[in-house]
């Protein structure tokens, strides 16, 4: 009994409780502190270093300033990888949005089988992404793919998919917006947490559908968009694998995206200096384009009464 | 005179009957339609696997295949050694699970159940890296582990998942904050310490939360494309991604043989998605909603 009271007294005596709780803090955190320091943080400030060097990696880093940075203003190809990634984000974000948000809004209409329709819709996300790649690249194929096939046989032109400059990206996309799954269920439980009476009241002042989704429905669940929007932006940036297994940027350089580019001058043509400065500035990019997305959210994102 | 109000009492709920009929059977035509589109690649992917070549070209098209023909898979397991992708895969995934969840957990309970004055700070900078584009990492991390002869062997991809991952620990950290502190207190008065409350307390409250990190780790290793096709320079290393990307290249135009390995990759994870699907859902609708 009379440990107890100490104890209690102990825990709740501020001093030693600081240190206790300073020991104890740092150390469960350590092994993410060490992580951080050799796996991230090292790294980043050395590919900035980098990023001002001409490295092969079979010589010493040999530092060139701002000549990297310089070259990518005549460098054709970045512009273009830079410009495919661009149209990849900005035309895939906003439709993976609408679309994920529409179906989550169908299936959270209080349907029979809500949980089947939930898991087929989720199953192409768990899909491996070079296995999916390869199953594209088949339904795709010119020739005997089944999407053409099926253009043919409705007397539709087929615009030739994966072999046109033009097609290419929105082939790409029109893939991607097949892997949505995980955007759809975190909306459906999002829009599972609007709460009811908010729907009641909006009827009682006789809103019609199209009000109800715009003054209730998205309002309440423009946080979750918010996450998702940044999410998909970062992702669409990065955007690598398929573009690796299914085009290799062809054709003509039309689906030769940012992170594409990056990783053959950094693995294929040794341009290791280049590849961090084009990573360097891919950070900058992303770091802006998620800043404006979070200041634009203060007038669309709705946080409650408390904000 | 009182038949008539009656007939248009009746009426209405009629036409509201049948209309809620008609609306929900359009949602679910339109749900229906969309659910098979999602679906079909797929179901193609395995209709395709079990055809002869020849059968791939008719049109209308075989959807499904009688008798089914296996051949595919056999030729696709043995042109390059598919099993030993697969263990490779698994060993993998097994060990950054075991990493990921032990290190995530630890540093978790840190940030959730700890007061100490540097922790806001840490864990903002936590959710910062979680923004960083691995593009920015890659290079030096690539010459850091060829420097100490790392490169070519599993070590890159493994030894990082024993420091903790920012989205793990994130994900754990919001289930640990759920568990109530006088919990942890009466423990405390009890003579136990942070480590044991941790071991005695938390960790079993937390099995659903660690089985989402686990299975989400599981997956991600599964169909991680980018950190093997740099760190596995060696065939013998190769993860199934890996290996399936190998096949594009040399057997491009043999679709029954491609769609098999790519079956093959694939059945797996979904099987374990099935198996797993409740922990799975709460787990993404956790990580969105938290956010």
């Amino acid at each position: 009994m009379a440990v107890t009271v100490d104890r209690l007294a102990k825990l709740r005596s501020s001093k030693a409780k600081v240190r206790r709780n300073r020991l104890w803090g740092w150390l469960f955190i350590s092994p993410w502190v060490v992580g951080f320091l050799a796996f991230t943080l090292y790294p980043f400030i050395a590919s900035l270093y980098y990023s001002f060097t001409n490295y092969n990696i079979l010589s010493a880093p040999q530092w060139v300033g701002l000549q990297n940075y310089q070259y990518m203003l005549q460098d054709g190809l970045f512009w273009q990888s830079l410009g495919n990634t661009l149209y990849y984000t900005i035309v895939f974000v906003p439709v993976s949005t609408v679309v994920a948000i529409a179906i989550a809004m169908l299936l959270n209409m209080k349907i029979r089988g809500q949980t089947i329709y939930r898991t087929l819709f989720y199953l192409p996300s768990v899909v491996p992404l070079v296995a999916s790649s390869v199953l594209w690249l088949w339904l795709f194929n010119p020739s005997f793919g089944f999407i053409d096939a099926f253009l043919r046989a409705m007397n539709l032109p087929a615009p030739g998919w994966l072999y046109s400059d033009a097609w290419v990206k929105p082939s790409l996309i029109l893939m991607s917006l097949w892997g949505i799954g995980q955007p759809i269920v975190i909306y459906l439980a999002g829009l599972q947490g609007v709460p009811q009476e908010l729907y009641e009241a909006a009827l009682l002042e006789g809103a019609n559908a199209w009000q109800r989704i715009r003054s209730v429905t998205l309002p309440m669940i423009s946080p979750v968009i918010l996450f998702n929007v940044i999410l998909g932006m970062i992702g669409s940036f990065q955007y690598f694998t398929q573009a690796y297994v299914m085009t290799q940027g062809g054709p003509d350089n039309a689906s030769l995206f940012f992170a594409l580019y990056l990783y053959q001058n950094a693995f294929q043509y040794l341009h290791l200096g280049y590849a961090c400065a084009m990573a360097w500035l891919l950070f900058v990019l992303i770091l802006v384009a998620t800043l404006l997305v979070f200041r634009s959210s203060a007038r669309w994102v709705y946080y409650g009464n408390e904000q | 005179m009182s038949l008539q109000p009656m007939s248009m009492v009746k009426n209405v709920p009629l036409k509201k009957r049948l209309r809620n009929i008609s609306g929900s059977t359009i949602k679910h035509l339109v749900l229906i339609l969309l659910a098979i589109s999602f679906v079909f690649p797929m179901f193609w992917m395995i209709s395709t696997s079990l055809k002869p070549d020849i059968e791939q070209l008719r049109w209308p098209p075989v959807w499904i295949p009688n008798p089914f023909d296996w051949a595919n898979y056999p030729r696709a397991m043995n042109f390059e050694p598919f099993l030993h992708y697969i263990l490779n895969t698994l060993y993998y995934g097994v060990l950054s699970v075991i990493g990921t969840v032990i290190s995530s957990s630890v540093v978790a309970y840190g940030f959730a159940r700890i007061d100490f004055p540097e922790k806001k700070v840490l864990f903002i900078i936590m959710l910062a890296t979680l923004m960083l584009p691995f593009q920015v990492t890659m290079v030096p991390l690539f010459i850091l582990f060829k420097t100490i002869g790392w490169v070519g062997s599993f070590k890159p991809l493994i030894v990082p998942t024993f420091f903790g991952s920012a989205f793990n620990i994130f994900l754990l950290r919001q289930f640990f904050m759920t568990i109530p502190i006088s919990l942890s207190e009466a423990a405390y008065m009890d003579g136990a310490n942070e480590f044991t409350i941790f071991l005695r307390i938390i960790l079993p409250l937390a099995k659903p939360a660690l089985a989402t990190v686990a299975l989400f780790q599981f997956i991600y290793a599964w169909n991680d494309f980018l950190g093997p096709l740099i760190y596995l320079n060696d065939q013998s290393l190769y993860t199934v991604s890996l290996g399936l990307q190998t096949y594009v290249s040399s057997y491009g135009t043999q679709w029954g043989l491609l769609m098999a390995a790519s079956t093959v990759a694939t059945l797996p994870i979904v099987i374990l998605f099935f198996l797993t699907q409740r922990t799975f859902i709460q787990g993404i609708s956790l990580s969105g909603l938290k956010g």
